[in-house]
């Protein structure tokens, strides 16, 4: 057998907008562990600010750090989402599933899912830079 | 257990057994039925072959009997498994059996399933060595510990138990190999013998082919034969994690 003809029989290929299933597991570990530490920084945050002002608030928004941080966490929930929702939908919108009308179903669902982490992270850099 | 040590097993078994004869079944049904097991710890496939002296239009597929050809893995009171060697003590310990068809699979009859997709996937990952230098006048040999790098993997029987019981399988049968076929794809990765290293990992790195599996081991927990493809899963992946980065 020469080369590349491993996998010929596969029955049918498998793109996710040009990615590979490696980047995909890759980026989703990463944005998880990002996800962690910016979930559990506010959480200490909070717990040490009982009486939490308003000011305090802005003071800590108010940092280059804390701008980057949370951009960086804004960027790990978009792709995130992106990379299970996409999986979710070619798990549960298959032709298998829901005869031919599955692809146009499960397009709409992927676009709506874009719009809105796109929303999202629009929204949040506005706030985070206001 | 009983006094004597043996499996205490109620005379009266319960049993609801999945029937569809296409000839005669508008949709699938469950049948009841009792049978006498004379309180012997019968195993499943016992049970079945009394039953079709019964009813000889019950389908289902047997060979060996002893665990060994793979034939007659089906879903037991909600778990995948041989009936051949499925005791009623663990298979229906209050006295009441369900058996169906392996979940996932378009049913042909009664418990017998289409294995088409689980073959197709295994014929993807190229269940054979492949070793491009010439053959030396010998056998290709291997050192014991190169053999003992295929041990946990060869000893899969192709039942199917493993891949029927993952709903990444369910969804995906056409994309995602599936535990047997890729637990086979890390037997010949593992081997010693085995050149094209490159072109199996190739052909596994999209998202489906490997990637679909999320780790929830239920193929660990219905193999027969105890073997363990998540792990094989885990060590394609960290391979094809060295090869990317």
């Amino acid at each position: 057998m020469g080369n590349g003809a491993v996998r010929a029989a596969r029955v049918a290929s498998a793109s996710s907008f040009g990615r590979t299933g490696v980047q995909d597991w890759l980026v989703q570990r990463l944005s998880a562990v990002v996800l962690l530490a910016y979930t559990l920084f506010l959480v200490i945050f909070f717990l040490r600010h009982p009486q939490l002002s308003y000011m305090e608030w802005r003071e800590l928004f108010a940092t280059s750090a804390m701008r980057l941080f949370s951009v960086l966490a804004l960027l790990a929930l978009a792709s995130h989402a992106w990379i299970g929702l996409w999986a979710v939908t070619t798990d549960y919108l298959t032709t298998r599933l829901l005869g031919s009308r599955a692809t146009l179903l499960r397009l709409l669902a992927q676009c709506a899912v874009l719009l809105l982490i796109f929303g999202y992270l629009g929204v949040g850099t506005l706030a985070i830079f206001r | 257990m009983g006094k004597d040590g043996s499996n205490v097993v109620s005379n009266k078994l319960q049993i609801s057994i999945y029937r569809y004869r296409p000839e005669h079944d508008e949709a699938p049904w469950m049948q009841d039925l009792e049978y006498e097991t004379g309180g012997r710890d019968l195993m499943v496939l016992d049970v079945l072959e009394g039953l079709r002296e019964q009813d000889p239009s019950l389908s289902y597929r047997r060979s060996c009997r002893e665990g060994v050809c793979g034939s007659d893995g089906m879903n037991i009171s909600g778990r995948n498994n041989l009936a051949c060697i499925t005791p009623l003590s663990q298979a229906a310990p209050d006295g009441r059996l369900v058996l169906r068809p392996l979940p996932g699979l378009p049913v042909v009859r009664d418990l017998v399933v289409d294995m088409t997709m689980f073959y197709r996937q295994y014929e993807s990952i190229a269940p054979y060595l492949i070793n491009d230098s010439p053959p030396p006048a010998i056998e290709r040999l291997q050192s014991p510990e190169q053999r003992a790098q295929l041990d946990g993997l060869y000893e899969c029987i192709l039942c199917a138990c493993c891949s029927t019981s993952c709903p990444s399988f369910w969804w995906n049968p056409e994309r995602f190999v599936g535990p047997a076929g890729l637990l086979q794809a890390w037997r010949f990765l593992a081997d010693s013998r085995d050149t094209a290293d490159e072109e199996r990992l190739a052909g596994l790195e999209d998202a489906f082919s490997l990637f679909r599996c999320h780790g929830i081991q239920n193929c660990v927990a219905s193999c027969p034969k105890k073997l363990n493809p998540t792990r094989a899963i885990g060590e394609i992946r960290n391979q094809l994690i060295k090869r990317a980065v």
